[in-house]
């Protein structure tokens, strides 16, 4: 096929261009010359520099990229919370992996690539993209999630494992539902396949129903809706901290923006067998997430199951549909995002530097806020953004999603929702309380005396300034996002 | 300007004083002292210069006597807007009473954590000012749920264990917060409802009280909005079948927890009612009403006669504001403006009486380390002030003629009989049976034979200080209740007027 390549074109292509470069500059570091702040600081520059590209990409109006992939507004947008994401998690990255004994470099080249999977993801319209993509994305995390696995304890390689194994599977289930509908629709473009669909009856394409079933299956993995979230909470407590709050939110967020696309571009979302499924993850997710997470003791476990139920909200959003859901979706992922880094932020800074484990269990942060109160401040108002509590952006997340589900007029999901916040607050109010209550024992972990000036700590308390920022006056946010979309 | 003011004091207060705790413990009881003082002047200054009257005229609209506008987030027409009336005014000025008595009766009490503890405090009753002049749905939403994370902390930190040792202060503070949140969520759905049908008829997104009190809606959505809006405020006030919250909260919150909650949390609901319900959904309210009262005079019936069986006292005067809060439901949902006016001044007598007994409490606490009135006794010989202002609080509490809580309870019974004879005939045995369990508390706890012969240290100056003023605050209210009926009377009569015409509608 014949590219042209104009200018408006390269500058849209350029994120991608630059993260890329960045991997290969960094590799050939790498090889010359072991140089860990050196690598740290050329990665978080490349990434900077995306995202300042994605800046210029989104003056460039709608281009298509080949007929893989497009960038929009909404490529732009998704493009720019998986290179923050990406940033955090190289900030938090550097801080923590300091006292790792062997080679620390490769982590950052694992995670560049993995954020080129998620740009991919981003911006494809096509189903081969969205599988690369997928792939891309997810095959350096089994490495990252391992990466500690010779000094710490055997979570991280049960975890790695348990990630392969199932993010396997599901890429296997998806390949698999590709080949399903394309035997039926004959594209595998989203569009393609959109101009197919208005040509059949939906319920009577059986092959079609199965192949879209098993895409579903697939991606319930990848999102860990209920009842495919089983490794969600292996995996949070066996990965290190920085890579867990990639694994949170960049490879979710672009997941998530790939099927939302998927689903709103071919309007399959609206079909009522499609409705009831996504119903049904939904209540499940809500409900069963926050259940399994009122008696955990580890505090990554607590965010595996929160970001369980965190999803299942987030499709109310997708179930009402409309015009109004993409924005629903993009505040709500915003505050997500904003609040995960935070608080796996924190949980880096006081494991850091890397030592025989991270300090994931509840009694090792009890009493944090007589010893650390800042770190304590920033900690507090992340869980209470989780539990959707106002002065918040996780409540001005909750708050868009009701919106949306009240204008659906989805009753029995807003019921569960309830529910599943009440359950919610719980598990989260004990995690706060235990940060002011005294300590009992003599601490192990702590964060270093000086984490406010690292750079992780920087960054961690802009993201709290941020994500009160948003809970407190969210119009500038609502008006960037409705100015994009 | 001068309403953000009230608002932004306590904000600001409490983080100077979690700040200014390396100066010495001192410092943060006196930064808060002073916030709450000046909330407080500046509610007596807006009394002063507003215009408040007793009219008989009917009022067909709110009549904001200082109102503050601004835009927040366009997107959904929800702006910062805070306005004060008759009905907000004398709570306003209650907010800052009470909060110098929270400060007050915590000086000695509170000897960890000082400067944080008084952040909580301070932040909590900031929430509780907002809530009273916010009149944007949006905004009315966010400080209610403001208020209940401070208060958390109180008990979550600075509690107390059960008196039978079964339960620690986080059970208390857990179930406050689950049952106050999830009803929160509930309402948040019934706003957003309202917002919606208001979107429909109109195509304008509003949060605004005013616009959105012109909502067209058929009467079944009306219904099941204002059961929205009911559940919150029920469990909030609290009404029978949701209080079960309270006992435990009250009792296992520290002393200036406990007097923000029976001071001033609880009249939030009754707040919310009036603003809100009422206005908003005049002909769901009038055909609810019958439920609502029936609700009302089982929770007199049943906060009395729980209270009577008690043995731990904090828990005895807990039951006793389910009680009383039965009263105010029942005056609420009348419908008649006498009972209204006499919900007003129950609100206002009530949070003094109430704050008073759970100050003096706490002062018994401090002094006998146990609530467990079976380990009191004989303290009537002991000491001098402090029985004697317990048993004038009571007396107060259980509507003895000449004090505050009288007026309120009578005034609600004469507009209720009107009514309905049946609901007010059975709500005044609350009457009697709160005079069962009052003196039942006083023969138990301070009569009878000691039981140590060690000496008890009598009330100091500040405590001393502190219980005259509630005195007083209650005896005014009690011999001459004018100058307040008149500052609530043109809003009340306006907020009856909103909820009338259209029940006439209704009946036509």
């Amino acid at each position: 096929m014949n590219i042209e390549l104009s200018i408006s074109k390269f500058v849209t292509f350029l994120p991608l261009l630059i993260v890329t470069a960045t991997v290969i500059v960094v590799m050939l570091m790498i090889s010359i010359r072991r140089d860990h702040n050196l690598t740290a600081a050329v990665s978080v520059i490349g990434l900077n520099m995306a995202l300042l590209a994605v800046y210029f990409a989104t003056q460039q109006g709608v281009q298509f990229l080949t007929p893989l992939m497009i960038v929009d507004g909404y490529a732009c947008l998704y493009m720019a919370i998986v290179l923050i994401s990406a940033l955090a998690a190289a900030t938090l990255t550097n801080a923590y992996i300091e006292g790792f004994g062997a080679n620390r470099e490769e982590m950052y080249l694992l995670l560049l690539i993995a954020t080129i999977g998620g740009l991919v993801l981003a911006c494809s319209r096509h189903m081969a993209s969205f599988f690369i993509g997928l792939e891309i994305l997810s095959v350096p995390l089994y490495g990252m999630v391992a990466y500690t696995f010779r000094t710490t304890t055997v979570f991280s390689l049960e975890g790695a494992v348990k990630y392969m194994i199932s993010s396997a599977a599901a890429s296997a289930f998806i390949l698999f539902g590709m080949a399903l509908m394309y035997a039926e629709l004959g594209d595998l473009s989203f569009s393609g396949m959109t101009l197919a669909l208005g040509k059949i009856v939906f319920s009577d394409t059986p092959i079609l129903i199965a192949g879209l079933a098993m895409i579903f299956i697939g991606v319930a993995f990848k999102l860990s809706l209920v009842p495919f979230h089983l490794w969600t909470p292996d995996v949070y407590e066996g990965a290190p901290a920085p890579v867990g709050a990639f694994l949170a939110t960049a490879s979710k967020v672009a997941v998530f923006a790939v099927f939302v696309r998927f689903l709103i571009e071919t309007g399959l979302h609206q079909q009522p067998l499609v409705e009831n499924v996504l119903v049904f993850f939904s209540v499940l997710s809500m409900l069963v997430g926050n259940a399994l997470a009122l008696m955990q003791k580890n505090l990554k476990r607590i965010l595996g199951y929160s970001s369980i139920a965190h999803f299942g909200y987030l499709l109310i959003a997708l179930v009402a549909g409309g015009s109004f859901s993409q924005e629903v979706i993009a505040i709500y992922l915003i505050a997500y995002v904003l609040t995960n880094i935070g608080v796996l932020g924190v949980i880096a800074l006081v494991s850091s530097p890397f030592g025989k484990k991270d300090a994931d269990m509840l009694s090792d942060y009890r009493g944090l806020f007589w010893r650390r109160p800042y770190l304590t401040a920033v900690l507090t108002p992340m869980m209470l953004s989780l539990a959707g509590v106002p002065l918040t952006a996780g409540f001005i997340g909750k708050f868009y999603v009701v919106m949306a589900g009240v204008d659906a007029q989805l009753w029995w999901l807003l019921g569960a929702l309830i529910i599943g916040s009440a359950l919610g607050i719980y598990y989260y109010l004990r995690v706060i309380v235990t940060l002011y209550l005294p300590a009992n024992a003599p601490y192990e972990l702590d964060a270093s005396s000086d984490w406010g000036h690292r750079i992780g700590g920087v960054m961690v308390i802009l993201t709290t300034i941020l994500m009160v920022f948003m809970g407190v006056y969210p119009q500038p946010i609502i008006n960037l996002i409705q100015l994009i979309l | 300007m001068i309403l953000i003011w009230i608002v932004l004091i306590p904000i600001i207060g409490g983080l100077l004083c979690w700040q200014f705790e390396k100066f010495g413990l001192g410092v943060p009881r006196w930064i808060a002292l002073l916030s709450m003082l000046l909330v407080m002047v500046l509610g007596l200054y807006l009394w002063s210069t507003g215009d408040y009257v007793l009219s008989e005229a009917l009022i067909q609209q709110s009549d904001w006597q200082v109102e503050y506008r601004a835009l927040w987030i366009e997107r959904f027409g929800i702006s910062f807007h805070l306005a004060i009336d008759g009905l907000s005014l004398p709570l306003i000025i209650l907010s800052g009473l009470i909060g110098v008595m929270a400060v007050g009766c915590s000086w000695s009490e509170i000897q960890r954590n000082v400067g944080f503890f008084h952040l909580c405090l301070l932040w909590s009753l900031g929430g509780v000012i907002g809530v009273f002049l916010a009149i944007d749905l949006f905004l009315f939403f966010f400080f209610w749920e403001v208020m209940l994370v401070p208060t958390y902390f109180l008990i979550a930190l600075w509690g107390h264990r059960s008196s039978d040792g079964k339960r620690d202060r986080l059970y208390a503070a857990n179930k406050f917060f689950i049952f106050t949140q999830a009803s929160g969520l509930v309402m948040l759905l019934a706003i957003l409802g309202l917002v919606w049908v208001h979107y429909h008829a109109t195509g304008v997104f509003t949060f605004d009280y005013e616009k959105l009190r012109h909502t067209p809606m058929s009467f079944e959505v009306q219904y099941i909005l204002m059961l929205g809006f009911f559940i919150a405020f029920a469990v909030k006030l609290p009404v029978l079948p949701f209080h079960s919250w309270l006992p435990d909260a009250h009792s296992q919150a520290p002393t200036a927890g406990s007097v923000d909650l029976a001071g001033l949390l609880l009249k939030t609901a009754a707040y919310g009612l009036f603003r809100f319900l009422l206005p908003i959904f005049p002909e769901a309210a009038h055909s609810f009403a019958p439920i609502a009262m029936g609700l009302g005079v089982a929770g007199i019936i049943y906060g009395a006669m729980m209270a009577f069986v008690q043995t731990d006292i904090k828990r005895l005067i807990a039951y006793t504001s389910v009680s009383h809060m039965g009263f105010v439901l029942i005056g609420v949902f009348s419908g008649s403006a006498l009972a209204m006016q006499g919900v007003m001044v129950q609100m206002i007598a009530h949070g003094i009486s109430a704050s008073a007994l759970f100050i003096l409490c706490g002062m018994l606490y401090e002094r006998l380390h146990t609530r467990d009135m079976r380990l009191m006794g004989g303290l009537w010989g002991k000491m001098s002030y402090l029985p004697f202002m317990t048993l004038f609080f009571v007396a107060a509490s259980l509507g003895l003629p000449g004090l505050g809580n009288f007026v309120g309870e009578f005034l609600i019974l004469i507009g209720t009989y009107s009514v309905s004879p049946v609901v007010a005939i059975l709500a005044s045995t609350g009457l009697i049976l709160s005079a069962v369990y009052s003196l039942v508390m006083i023969q138990k706890a301070f009569y009878g034979p000691a039981r140590s012969e060690d000496p008890i240290a009598d009330l100091s100056l500040r405590e001393f200080g502190l219980m005259l003023t509630l005195m007083a605050c209650l005896l005014w209210i009690g011999l001459y209740p004018q100058p307040l009926l008149n500052i609530s009377s043109e809003s009340l009569g306006a907020i009856k007027y909103m909820s009338d015409v259209t029940t006439q509608k209704l009946g036509q």
